[in-house]
This record gives C-alpha cells, sequence and structure tokens, in this order.
C-alpha cells in the first residue's frame, strides 16, 4: 500500500500554534453578556426576596393573605394583600374580556381576510397602539373615557350596578388596558397562524371550504397553543400594567369585583407608594417588596406558561 | 499547459464540442493506474447524535486526480466530504471517529486547527453562495481573513479569476455585486473564491444541482484544467458528470440494519472510474450504474 | 399523528360545505363572521383615533415654544414648560442606548452563532430572557431601587440609575430583535466564509452582522421606544420629585422624564395642569410615530431587498 503523501511544512502549519487569543476574549465577552439575562433575573430574585423575608418577621404570613383591611401606613394596620389580588383580578377579568376575544378577531382578520395591502396599513397600526406610552393610556382613562362612562351610565338599573362610578373605577381602566393589550394577544396568535403550513389551508380550500370553515375549523384548531400562548401573555401584561391602573382605577383597596366601584392593584399599590414619602426601613416600606414578591410569582408562573405553549407551537410545525 | 488554452478557446465552442473534446482526456487513469495519495480515510465514521450517518470508509484519494463520491440519497457521501476538511464541526451534534490523513498528519488529532485544514482544503457548496459583496472582495475574502502573504492583492484576483476562467467575463465589473452574475458565473466565482486561498485540495458538494446543462458543462471543462494543479473530490447525483469527469469513483450505498431499522451510509466500491461504470465488481454498484436502484 | 388529526379538520370543513352545496346567495354567516372580526379591529383603532383626537384637542392651546425651554412651575402655570424633563429623558434615553447595544447584541450574537442549544445552561439563559420579557416593568423599578439606587451600585436617585433600570427591562427586546435578525443570515454565507478558513468572529464581523444591522437597527429603534415612554419603573427609582431645574449631569442631580411629568401634571386637581399634561402626551406620540416610522421604514427596505 502507497503511502499518503508527505509535506512535513504543511502537516506543521496544521498545527494549533496561533492561540487566537482575540478570538477567545470575544467569546468570552458575548457569554458573559448571555449570562447578564439570568443575572438580571437574579437580581430580582435578591432584590426581593430579602425584604420579604424582613417583612414576615414583623407580619404573619396568615395576616398577610387574607382579606383584613389594606392599611399599611396606618395605625391601626393592616396587611390583607387579598384586597390587591382582588383588585388586579377585577381589572384583569374587564381587561381580559375585551382584550382576548379582539385579540384574536384582529389575528384572524389579519391572516385569514386582509388583503397584502390591508394587512400593510394594519400591521403598523397595531404597533403604533402597543407603542403609545401606559402613562398616555393612564391620561385618556381617567380624563376622557371615565367621565364618558359616567355621563351614559345605566342608572335605570336597580341595585349595586346602576350606581353611577365616581372619579376613578375599574371599568375605565379596565376597558383602556384591554384595548392596549389587544396588539399583544394578536400579535402571538398571529404568529402562530402564520405558522400554519399553507398545504392544510390549501387542501381545505381545495375540498370546498369557505373562509369562516377554513378559519374556525382549520386556523384556529391548529394554533391553538401559539392563541393560548397570546391569551396568557396578555393576561400577564394586564397583571403587571402599571400607569392606567395607578392613573384611572382609583386607590381603594376594596374587596369587589363591581365594574363602578375603585379598586387598589398590586402594581398601583407599589407604584403609589415609592412615589410618596416612605421611610426606608418601616414596615410599610417592606410592603413593597413583599408586594413585589408575590406579583413577580404570579407572573413568573403564567408567563412559564405562556413560553411551554408558544414553544409547543414552535415545534409543532418546524 | 493544454488544458488552459482548451478552456480559453472553450467559449467559443458549441458545448456539445466541449463534450467531446473532454471525454477523451476525463478518466486518465486506469486500474492498473498507481494512485498517489494525497488523502486517506481510516475507518471513518460520522454520526448526528444518535444517528450513525456513515461507518467505516477506509479510502484514498489520489493527487492531482478528481474522485468521485456517489450513491443514493442518504449514503453519507455529503457527510464523508464534509468530513474532510472538518466543515462537521460547524455542526454541534456530529461525532467523528477513525482518521483522515492529510500530509502526514491526522485531522482529527488534538493538536489540529480546524481553521488551518479549511485554509488547505477548500469547498465548494451546491447552492452557489457568493457574498452579498463585490466579485473584487469575494475572491480578495480568504485572502484576507487568512493574513496570506499576497504581493499585490489586484493582480492576485485577477490571477485567481483567470485560473477559474472567469476574468473575461467579469473584468469590467470587478466592483459590482456578485450577486448580479448568473448562476453558473456564481459558482465559478465560488470556485474562483475558494482557489483565492491556495488550497492544494477542493471539495466540491454537488456543485452543478443547481445549474442549467450549459453552466454545468462549463464547471465540468473547469474542474478538468484545474486537476492539473488541484485535487479535486467531488459529490454529485448525476452519474453521467461522475463517468465524464472524475478519474475513480467512490460508489456509497444505505444499509438498514434489519433490527432497529437503522439506515448507515457505507463504502461499497471504489476504483478507477472507467472499471466502476463498465464493469464494477459489485452487484450493488452495477445495479445502481445501470439504474435498477436508487 | 399529527398529520391524520389535521386531515380530519380539513375533511370536517369541507363536510359542513358539501351539505350546502345547493344553497345559493349569498353566505349571510360567513359575512356576518367577518364583520365581527373587522369589527373588533375597528374599535382597535377607533380607540386609538379617539386617544390622538382627545389629547391633540386638551393639549394643543399649551403645545408653545415655552413648553420646550421654560421649568415646571406651580405659579406661571400659562408659561410653565418641562424643559427638564426633556433634558432627562434625553440622559436616561443616552445611557440605555450605550449600555443596551452592546450587551444585548453580544448576547445575540452568542445564542446564535457560539452556543450548542443542548446545554442546560444555554436553555436557561433562553428562558431567562423569554421570561425577563413579560416581567412586569414595575419589578425592574423595584430591582433598580434595590441595586442601582441603593445596594451594590448605590448610584443614588440620578438620570444613568435610570438608564440603568430601563436597560434591564428592554434588554430582552433587544435581544430577540437581534437575533432574529442574525438567524435571517443565510447558513450558506456561514458556510462559505468557514470553508475559506476564516475564523468564527471573521465570520461574523464579515458577514453576519453586515447582513443584520438594519434588523437590529430596526429592533433597537423600537426598544427604545418602549423605554422612552416607559413611567412606572423610573417612578421607584428617582424620578418622581418636581424637577425645578435640568440635572447637571447623567450622574448628579435630581431628574425628571418626560412621562414621569405627564403623570405628575396628570395627578394635579387644576385643569391647567392637565392641559399640559395632555401637551407633554402630544410631545410624547409625536417622538415615538417618528421613532417607529423609521423603524418602519428600515424593516420595509429591508424586505424590499431580499
Amino acid at each position: 500500500m502507497t503511502t499518503v503523501e508527505s509535506d512535513n511544512a504543511i502537516a506543521a502549519s496544521l498545527h494549533r500554534t496561533e492561540a487566537r487569543w482575540g478570538e477567545r476574549v470575544i467569546a468570552a465577552w458575548m457569554f458573559l453578556a448571555a449570562l447578564v439575562a439570568v443575572v438580571i433575573t437574579a437580581g430580582i430574585v435578591l432584590a426581593l426576596i430579602g425584604p420579604t423575608i424582613q417583612f414576615f418577621q414583623e407580619v404573619s404570613v396568615t395576616r398577610f393573605f387574607s382579606t383584613e383591611p389594606w392599611a399599611p401606613n396606618f395605625k391601626p394596620d393592616g396587611f390583607g394583600v387579598l384586597r390587591l389580588v382582588t383588585g388586579t383580578l377585577a381589572i384583569v377579568l374587564y381587561s381580559c374580556v375585551i382584550a382576548l376575544p379582539a385579540g384574536l378577531a384582529a389575528a384572524l382578520y389579519m391572516n385569514e381576510y386582509a388583503s397584502t395591502r390591508a394587512r400593510k396599513i394594519l400591521k403598523p397600526v397595531l404597533e403604533v397602539l402597543e407603542g403609545v406610552p401606559t402613562v398616555v393610556y393612564g391620561l385618556f382613562a381617567v380624563f376622557f373615557v371615565g367621565p364618558l362612562l359616567q355621563r351614559f351610565w345605566p342608572e335605570s338599573i336597580p341595585g349595586k350596578f346602576g350606581e353611577t362610578p365616581g372619579f376613578q373605577f375599574v371599568l375605565a381602566a379596565g376597558l383602556v388596558l384591554g384595548i392596549m393589550i389587544i396588539p399583544t394577544v394578536a400579535s402571538v396568535a398571529q404568529d402562530a397562524m402564520a405558522a400554519i403550513p399553507r398545504g392544510l389551508r390549501e387542501a381545505a380550500y381545495g375540498l370546498g371550504s369557505t373562509r369562516m370553515q377554513v378559519a374556525t375549523k382549520v386556523v384556529v384548531p391548529s394554533a391553538l397553543s401559539g392563541i393560548m400562548a397570546g391569551f396568557v401573555l396578555g393576561l400577564s401584561r394586564a397583571v403587571g400594567e402599571t400607569m392606567v391602573v395607578l392613573m384611572a382605577a382609583g386607590a381603594v383597596a376594596s374587596l369587589s369585583l363591581w365594574p363602578n366601584d375603585p379598586v387598589l392593584t398590586m402594581t398601583a399599590y407599589i407604584g403609589r407608594t415609592s412615589t410618596g414619602d416612605i421611610s426606608t426601613g418601616s414596615t410599610a416600606y417592606f410592603t413593597v417588596f413583599a408586594v413585589g414578591a408575590l406579583l413577580f410569582v404570579i407572573t413568573l408562573i403564567i408567563n412559564l406558561i405562556s413560553i411551554r405553549l408558544v414553544n409547543k407551537f414552535r415545534e409543532a410545525y418546524e | 499547459m493544454t488544458p488552459k488554452k482548451k478552456g480559453s478557446s472553450a467559449k467559443e465552442q458549441d458545448p456539445a464540442m466541449v463534450r467531446v473534446d473532454r471525454s477523451a482526456d476525463a478518466g486518465k487513469v486506469d486500474q492498473s493506474t498507481p494512485l498517489v495519495p494525497i488523502i486517506r480515510t481510516e475507518d471513518l465514521s460520522v454520526s448526528y447524535g444518535d444517528f450513525q450517518a456513515v461507518e467505516d470508509v477506509n479510502l484514498d484519494f489520489g493527487k492531482n486526480e478528481i474522485t468521485a463520491l456517489i450513491g443514493p440519497s442518504g449514503c453519507g457521501k455529503s457527510t464523508v466530504l464534509r468530513s474532510l476538511n472538518r466543515m462537521n464541526d460547524l455542526i454541534p451534534t456530529a461525532r467523528v471517529s477513525g482518521s483522515v490523513h492529510y500530509h502526514g498528519a491526522d485531522l482529527y488529532s488534538e493538536k489540529i486547527d480546524p481553521i488551518q485544514v479549511r485554509r488547505h482544503i477548500g469547498m465548494v457548496f451546491q447552492k452557489p453562495n457568493p457574498f452579498p459583496k463585490s466579485i473584487y472582495d469575494n475572491i480578495a475574502y480568504g485572502p484576507r481573513v487568512t493574513d496570506m502573504k499576497v504581493d499585490n492583492m489586484d493582480d492576485h484576483v485577477e490571477q485567481t479569476l483567470r485560473r477559474a476562467a472567469l476574468w473575461d467575463e467579469v473584468k469590467d465589473k470587478l466592483k459590482n455585486s456578485a450577486i448580479g452574475l448568473s448562476g453558473g458565473q456564481q459558482q465559478r466565482l465560488c470556485i474562483a473564491r475558494a482557489i483565492a486561498t491556495n488550497p492544494d485540495v477542493l471539495l466540491m458538494d454537488e456543485p452543478c444541482s443547481a445549474l442549467d446543462p450549459v453552466a454545468t458543462l462549463r464547471i465540468e471543462e473547469l474542474m478538468i484544467e484545474l486537476r492539473e494543479n488541484y485535487s479535486i473530490i467531488i459529490v454529485t447525483h448525476n452519474m453521467q458528470q461522475a463517468a465524464r469527469v472524475s478519474d475513480r469513483t467512490a460508489f456509497f450505498t444505505v444499509s438498514i440494519d434489519e433490527d432497529s431499522g437503522d439506515r448507515t451510509g457505507r463504502l461499497v466500491e471504489f476504483g478507477a472510474t472507467s472499471h466502476i461504470f463498465i464493469d464494477p465488481s459489485d452487484k450493488r454498484t452495477e445495479d445502481y450504474i445501470s439504474g435498477r436502484f436508487g | 399523528m399529527a398529520t391524520s388529526k389535521r386531515t380530519t379538520m380539513a375533511v370536517d370543513a369541507a363536510k359542513a360545505t358539501t351539505q350546502k352545496l345547493y344553497k345559493s346567495g349569498v353566505d349571510i354567516k360567513g359575512e356576518l363572521f367577518r364583520a365581527v372580526l373587522l369589527l373588533s379591529i375597528i374599535v382597535a383603532v377607533g380607540m386609538l383615533g379617539s386617544l390622538i383626537a382627545y389629547v391633540i384637542w386638551r393639549g394643543w392651546d399649551r403645545l408653545d415654544w415655552n413648553l420646550f425651554v421654560n421649568n415646571p412651575s406651580s405659579i406661571f402655570l400659562d408659561t410653565a414648560g418641562f424643559a427638564p424633563a426633556i433634558v432627562g429623558t434625553i440622559y436616561v434615553m443616552l445611557g440605555v442606548l450605550v449600555t443596551v447595544v452592546p450587551i444585548g447584541v453580544s448576547a445575540a450574537i452568542y445564542l446564535e452563532e457560539y452556543a450548542d442549544r443542548t446545554r442546560w445552561y444555554n436553555r436557561l439563559v433562553e428562558v431567562n430572557i423569554q421570561n425577563l420579557a413579560a416581567v412586569p416593568s414595575i419589578v425592574f423599578g423595584i430591582l433598580g431601587l434595590a441595586f442601582v439606587v441603593r445596594g451594590w451600585l448605590n448610584l443614588g436617585f440620578v438620570a444613568f440609575a435610570g438608564s440603568l433600570t430601563l436597560a434591564m427591562m428592554v434588554l430582552p427586546t433587544v435581544i430577540i430583535a437581534s437575533r432574529e435578525a442574525i438567524r435571517a443570515v443565510p447558513p450558506l454565507i456561514r458556510q462559505a466564509s468557514y470553508g475559506l478558513g476564516a475564523t468564527r468572529w471573521q465570520t461574523i464581523r464579515h458577514n453576519v452582522l453586515p447582513a443584520a444591522t438594519p434588523g437590529i437597527i430596526t429592533g433597537t429603534i423600537l426598544a427604545m421606544s418602549r423605554a422612552i415612554g416607559e413611567t412606572a419603573p423610573l417612578l421607584l427609582v428617582g424620578a418622581t420629585t418636581f424637577v425645578l431645574f435640568t440635572p447637571e449631569s447623567p450622574f448628579e442631580g435630581a431628574y425628571s422624564a418626560i412621562p414621569v411629568q405627564i403623570f405628575q401634571w396628570a395627578a394635579r386637581p387644576q385643569d391647567e395642569f392637565r392641559i399640559l399634561a395632555a401637551a407633554g402626551a402630544i410631545v410624547l406620540l409625536v417622538l415615538l410615530l417618528a421613532m417607529n416610522s423609521v423603524a418602519i421604514w428600515i424593516r420595509a427596505r429591508l424586505t424590499k431587498d431580499t
């Protein structure tokens, strides 16, 4: 057997002679940059955990998770966070009633009905809707939508529902928040719809289906996990939004789901308390972190569900 | 130097003429011609995760010869090709065992720098993939990134384009984007780009599969010219192409494990192209070449 | 498995049709369905329209030069402006830009070009980024308060503390957009570069980054426009006090920002302040619209080229 042609100079040049330190330094920098995301998450947990533990040394867990009056800054004090959770729930309820169906409908229209030209106009409009600062939505909710709803409130309805709301109330904030998160729901849902293979849709059309049948019987079931991911993400935004509820939903930690009552949400409490003067190290100061920790845990759970759903629809068609 | 002259005159010729002309000197070796190996694989196996793509390949690739790797889809011929210049390293799940000898070095030894390997063993891909830069910058890219000693880059670009028989077509538009060239010109530019770093081996992974017949003939002609200075290894699905251009042919096939149903590529037969195509030793080779299988 | 389910769905859709094969005329149900879908978009767009109409109607009279050059005042309401907030926003946004772009783009390059996705730590990074993208903005305010204003960095209530807080908030946006831009670069281009003996960084620098730059710029502008309108986290990291004077630098002095100033004005009972708030909202909206338009324009040019 002949031997392979050999050239020692070439063989030597193949060896790892250059250490390429530049390459290594750059790679290390890139990795560190990616680690920043982990560091931020760890930072959030660390920032919340210490003060929260201190809070629970002064206030019992059972008092915190109760419906006692919410008054961390008063005497006698009260720490019934379930009142804030109820406030958040009320906001989520009214905003999602609008955002979820409208977001799904918008996604369906964009993906199945709109012409390319219409889509080219609608997509930036939805993006602008998503880009409007929350403080502007807050202004709009408290000074325009609120007074409008008050003027046309159906007072003829007997009972609690017929009472005209005051300056700040759930429905004004929930309504505006709902509109605000339509684009979030729509864009995730539409991503999932766009990921459905063309052939599937064409097969249904080829068998003589109408657009509506394709939309409801093929597109929606096929994109279900993505649509759910959009819903869950919208929910997460409703839970975490601060400015609109801070400006328009009120400051009363009531245990009410009525649309015409004011409520105080977890986020609004944090925002409101930190704007005012509050002495570092007081129990009221630690309350901000305890409520923040609860908020973080709730949104973390919601987000992890949404991430799972998104990954599921991505895998399904890749 | 005869091939070079032929290359410059080929443009004026009818493609059919070129074919006749070339088939005369293609397949310059026969079974008795001694092979001077430039690359040798020993028990080369490649797997991607749990999937064993190809197993136990022992092959010698001849210096200044064109070696064709043929076989049905999934037989691992492209995988073998990519393991010769360590392109498989770019796939995180790829694992290579066995050895690849080149100039007295085992390319898979710890001491070897894969980047240096690719500077000696160039590659041309299935689809023409010029960079979205000017024609000039496409050629100059390799010498620049490898810090090659080039006295005058303008001259080097011209020399390279001349060797790839592309100079006359592009000399007036060197600053134009390479994307504006036709598919066949793009692929010849990619070949020129690969030889600009002065490699001594060229790997070609189905270089003509995206081209029309006329552009294909131009590339085949170029390959025969380049054989003078380079050792070429080509993967092809096109039997006629293998027969037309290659000196030696390696035939691979897929073997299916009866128990697990796993598909693994294996080398069946290797020999002078004339031998493989006219008088194959293995029944499977004969079936594939005569079109009964694959 | 999945295919058979999908096929069933397609067949179901078709069956429903064949039953109505002989019916003629307009498909009333279908048209109604389409109208309902369209309505939801009209409501959303209508709401956007009335929001813009509202702030313009309320704020138009105070949209004058004083607004931009004067300091806030509780006495001279007719000529009060928000010059310190404008300067504060510029400081804060410059700080966001210089911190988030290098880190965000580098992280995106790592995840797309270096990371082996089968490794647990790379998956951890990915899940972290996906989660951070949906963490409520006010939580970043708590983080900024604990570790940027006080704690490790102890910067105090200065504009750069606001920058770092917002940078952490929009980092996932920049990473996700940059990754998409990098992923859109054809793998064939990378292979060609590696095949010529280029190193990883050479390939990234000469081929991947030039091709991905428009997408990265678009993503960065969108992230910046999100940061510029953000209020809640800034409430916790200092941009809260009624700032009467322009801060000396990003690193010293109390600061404000445009959205925070709007919030401050809106919270006051006098009508003049509410008008000022609406005028501030117009400025903010115009600024954002301009930024979004640039981003959309770059993206449109990008899709035309390829």
